[in-house]
């Protein structure tokens, strides 16, 4: 038996059980989200059996769990409604005609590799459309959950008549609304302090689990002890008399209407979205930080909902929370969402009698809980932390989806964030003229071996995706440089994207490392805040605008137990007599790390070459060092790249007698010949020649070491502090 | 002052062109800067002629078997999105000499370090280095870079998962081999001379023709980047005049566009 097989069988035991549980958790919900889009209950079930074992056999992603999705509630309530004119069940026939369309058109969304469709799209827009989505979701359920099945309308008006709701509740004389409200409430409270109660056993079942056991429960109870049980079955989940037997079949005579046309296309988009943003953040929780095939999970999943489509069943999507489900309960591979989907229908086979019992004001809480957490106000407030614009994209996005549907609401969403983009750098020019330009640069670095990447123009969410393919095709065990110097404006999404990826590759061994940002202005002190370039402003506070970099360099400040001061400052005399900045003018110098005894400092330093046209502003990142003793004046240098700057200031050549091998890979030069000599002993140069290549430069008195023209990353700066110490100990001598 | 000076390593003879009227104040001028030129020595002469620029400049390079055509352009302004957009590109694609545009001319020399140079797999490629080295002699540049720009297509592997991704991190460093060992072989032929002074260093991107070597170029400030013409025939005819395209409407540096003039 090969290795992959006995590791396979090995955690196939984990994996059932897993399944198991997810499948505790699909149960409700796949009742309550086909509920909650006024399609038989049933749909949601299968939707989830099919998605369970098609997705498995054939998927690309590797702890997923697929089944209706909460996104969809809206759009297929919506279609439902709009195909039906009246009829809900003809309507739902014609639902799963688009259902298995859209199926078709995500198969074929996976051949075209548009696995990245998720990339176009703004952040906050998302996150405003998700919310949205939450607020419809528990604007109709409220009502379900406290025993009033009737009512109806728009999100907005459902919502204002929430007060009006609880209010008939209280003078209802119906027992069965009490009843029914009571339910809701128990229900709703399990879903909220679940999280609350820290004990084993009790987690040994999912939330939503407790809530169809008690609720059934209580109606066996009732039974028992001859009450009759208070709730009709107008307040109790209908199920056909026999599930093989009654399934639905697609009505496709409305094939070409516009309202299917229309639906159609709904449903795939939040199918997609809601499938790729779910595998995204699930690949960052697997514990074996595998990379999905989102391509491949696409044709599975289409597959699966055209499939799903004619045993009239709903979508088959991603899911997100039943994933993390999955992965807390140390799913390994995808034989967990194949058993969730065969234990669910054994499930409902055996228990088909009990589940007719359960109450809808049940199902209605689970829905309302996950709605609220769509948006919930912790989420408001995170987005207005991140920055005035996102929040205000959030916003419109949200309320706009509110007002109309989910497609203008995203619509708008991207069309206000290019604007207000265009309006905070005050250019059309800088989006337009650069859109269709190529602006990513990336190469290997050929000394180190690290990925060195570039980006000019402008980063943002309409070509992040060139970014993202370039990031994807570097190993994650690798280290990667981005210098972000070049573009004049990054924005939140691309920030937010950049430290998904910095997370993967540090999970995995590698890093990322963003510099040049420093330059960038951004509106709030959140991590994933806009960057824009500041206009040329000299000495203006860079505090406020910590970057990452920065609040790294702080905690390697710590690390050492060195200070760290991220002002400018522009008394740069100590450096000014080193030779190398004779033609170079010092501007000012920030991010200071330095030691206890002043002895060793790295910073970063902004100077200037040349003049007027000529002139480059450049950035970099150099040691400095003062001795206890004086040294001879030098430079040690690679290949005397510099030398006629070192002629000019009256150094010659300095060869060291039998080390032919330095000679050749060094060039040093210096005033004194013979008093640079007596300082390169045997152990310095072995000590040269088995470490990476620094510029280092005497002045007399201190030593500068450069390693690069452009600001170093934070592990380059660690082993530039390692370096510097390690000579500094050598020279002291 | 800049041409000047390149005459002077170069050792030819310089032919001012102005297009436009000649009036006494612009001949003045003109003699004026002609009288601050550091090498008296040099061997120079001034037309005159009026018309369309590009059509002028066009004719008067020909009839007067010029080698190198050096113009001068903004980096990036409106005036040079006019200027380069129009008069400099289109003598570029249509010119039969090889073109030097000047960003950046300066009064006083500023040196010239380091020269970029492509490594297309091309047969005017040889020319293009063996061109940036003896560039490189002549203005004492310390160091060349030849960059070899694979196309991501021939990467034939689109990366999607794990498996995929370390096909292509497998295939790329393939290419990069093959790429390197053909400039290994290109640098091989070239006469010694020209080689030993200056230290040659090869760099493979992946990324987009013509794209990638300007955006490089500009990341490690190179004074001179070195390209091949665009081919008047052929399939490329279609791929490099984007190239070039890229380069003109975003000069990283200095640009010197050679011609097979054969």
């Amino acid at each position: 038996m090969s290795e992959a097989s006995t590791t396979f069988l090995r955690s196939l035991p984990k994996n059932i059980f897993s399944g198991f549980v997810v499948s505790l958790i699909a149960l409700p919900l796949g009742l309550g989200l086909a509920l909650a889009s006024e399609a038989p209950p049933i749909s949601g079930i299968i939707a989830a059996v099919v998605g369970g074992i098609v997705v498995a056999l054939f998927g690309g992603s590797h702890v997923t769990i697929t089944g209706p999705g909460n996104g969809l509630v809206i759009v297929l309530l919506g279609a439902i409604t709009a195909l039906g004119a009246g009829d809900m069940y003809q309507g739902f026939l014609y639902t799963l005609a688009a259902i298995v369309v859209s199926g078709v058109l995500m198969l074929l969304l996976g051949f075209l590799k548009l696995g990245r469709l998720a990339d176009f799209f703004p952040a906050s827009a998302i996150q405003g459309m998700l919310a949205a989505i939450g607020i419809g979701i528990l604007s109709k359920q409220f009502h379900i959950m406290i025993g009033n099945a009737e009512a109806k309308g728009s999100i907005v008006s459902l919502l204002a008549q929430i007060p009006s709701g609880l209010w008939e509740v209280t003078k209802s004389m119906d027992p069965a609304i009490w009843v029914a409200a009571a339910v809701g409430v128990m229900s709703l409270m399990i879903m909220i302090f679940y999280s609350k109660i820290r004990n084993p056993y009790f987690h040994l079942i999912p939330a939503p689990m407790w809530i169809l056991i008690l609720t059934v429960g209580f109606s066996y109870a009732c039974s028992w002890f001859a009450i009759p049980y208070p709730l009709s079955e107008k307040y109790l989940v209908s199920i056909p008399d026999n599930v093989m037997t009654n399934l639905a079949f697609p009505d496709f005579s409305k094939a070409f209407t516009q309202e299917f046309a229309v639906a159609v296309f709904a449903i795939t988009f939040i199918a997609s979205i809601e499938s790729l943003l779910s595998i995204k953040a699930i690949d960052k929780l697997d514990p074996e930080s595998r990379r999905s095939n989102v391509n491949k999970d696409l044709k599975a999943l289409g597959l699966a909902t055209v499939i799903s489509g004619f045993l009239g069943g709903l979508n088959v999507v991603t899911v997100i929370a039943r994933s993390s489900v999955n992965v807390n309960n140390n799913a390994s591979n995808r034989s967990a969402n194949f058993f969730h989907g065969l234990i669910l229908l054994a499930l409902v086979l055996l228990f088909q009698e009990q589940l007719r019992r359960i109450p809808l004001a049940a199902l209605a809480a689970i829905l309302v809980y996950t709605g609220y957490k769509l948006a919930s106000p912790a989420l408001f407030r995170r987005i207005a932390g991140i920055g005035k614009e996102q929040f205000a994209i959030f916003i419109i996005t949200l309320l706009t989806t509110i007002f109309t549907n989910l497609i203008t609401g995203i619509s708008v969403g991207i069309l206000v964030t290019f604007i207000i983009h265009v309006i905070l750098n005050k250019s059309v020019g800088l989006f337009i003229g650069n859109l269709f330009k190529p602006n990513i640069l990336m190469f290997k670095e050929a000394d180190e071996g690290n990925y060195y990447i570039s980006v000019k123009y402008f980063s943002s969410f309409v070509n992040f995706y060139k970014l993202k393919n370039k990031l994807d095709a570097v190993p994650e065990s690798e280290s990667v440089v981005l210098d972000l110097s070049m573009a004049s404006f990054v924005d939140h999404t691309v920030m937010e994207g950049l430290q998904n990826y910095s997370d993967t590759f540090t999970k995995r061994g590698g890093s990322i490392e963003i510099i040049g940002l420093d330059k960038h202005g951004a509106d709030s002190v959140h991590p994933f805040a806009i960057r824009k370039i500041l206009p040329f402003d000299p000495l203006k506070p860079i505090e406020r605008y910590f970057t990452k970099r920065q609040s790294d360099l702080e905690n390697t400040a710590a690390d050492y137990q060195w200070n760290y001061r991220a002002n400018k400052n522009i008394g740069v005399d100590f450096l000014s007599n080193f030779i190398f900045f004779r033609t170079r003018e010092i501007r000012y110098f920030y991010n200071t790390l330095e030691d206890d005894q002043q002895s060793c400092r790295v910073l970063d330093v902004e100077f200037t070459e040349g003049q007027f046209i000529a002139k480059e502003v450049i950035k970099s990142t150099l040691m400095y060092i003062t001795l206890d003793r004086s040294l001879p004046v030098f430079t040690l240098d690679r290949e005397g790249l510099l030398s006629f700057l070192y002629t000019g200031a009256g150094f010659t050549d300095v060869t060291i007698p039998r080390h032919d091998y330095f000679n050749r890979r060094f060039h040093l030069s210096g005033k004194d010949p013979k008093a640079v000599r007596l300082v390169f002993t045997d152990q310095l140069i072995l000590f040269l020649e088995s470490h990476p290549f620094y510029h280092v430069e005497s002045n007399g008195n201190a030593i500068m070491i450069l390693k690069k023209e452009r600001l170093l990353g934070v592990t380059e700066i660690k082993a530039m502090i390692y370096f510097g110490q390690e000579l500094r100990s050598l020279l002291q001598v | 002052m800049e041409t000047s000076r390149l005459a002077h390593f170069f050792n030819s003879k310089l032919v001012l062109l102005h297009v436009g009227e000649k009036t006494a104040d612009k001949a003045h001028r003109i003699n004026g800067i002609l009288d601050k030129i550091e090498h008296k020595d040099l061997d120079f002469e001034i037309h005159w002629e009026t018309g369309d620029p590009v059509e002028t400049i066009l004719k008067a390079s020909q009839s007067n078997d010029v080698d190198l055509l050096v113009l001068g352009a903004m980096q990036r302004e409106n005036v040079f999105t006019f200027y380069v957009g129009s008069i400099a590109r289109k003598l570029t694609r249509q010119v039969k000499c090889s073109v030097l545009l000047l960003i950046k001319p300066a009064q006083v020399r500023v040196p010239c370090q380091h020269i970029v140079v492509n490594g297309l797999d091309d047969p005017d490629t040889p020319t293009a280095i063996r061109c940036a080295l003896y560039t490189a002699n002549a203005l004492g540049a310390k160091r060349v870079t030849i960059v070899e720009e694979i196309r991501q297509q021939e990467v034939q592997v689109t990366v999607e998962d794990d498996k995929s991704l370390r096909q292509a991190t497998l295939r790329k460093e393939r290419l990069k081999a093959r790429e390197e060992s053909r400039v290994q072989h290109i640098l091989e032929a070239m006469p010694e001379e020209l080689t030993s002074k200056v230290s040659i260093k090869s760099q493979s991107i992946f990324g987009k023709r013509g794209y990638s070597i300007g955006h490089y170029a500009e990341v490690i400030r190179a004074d001179l980047l070195v390209m091949n013409a665009p081919r008047k025939s052929g399939v490329l005819d279609r791929i490099f005049p984007h190239d070039i395209e890229y380069i003109l409407s975003d000069l990283p540096t200095d640009v010197l566009i050679i011609r097979n003039s054969s």
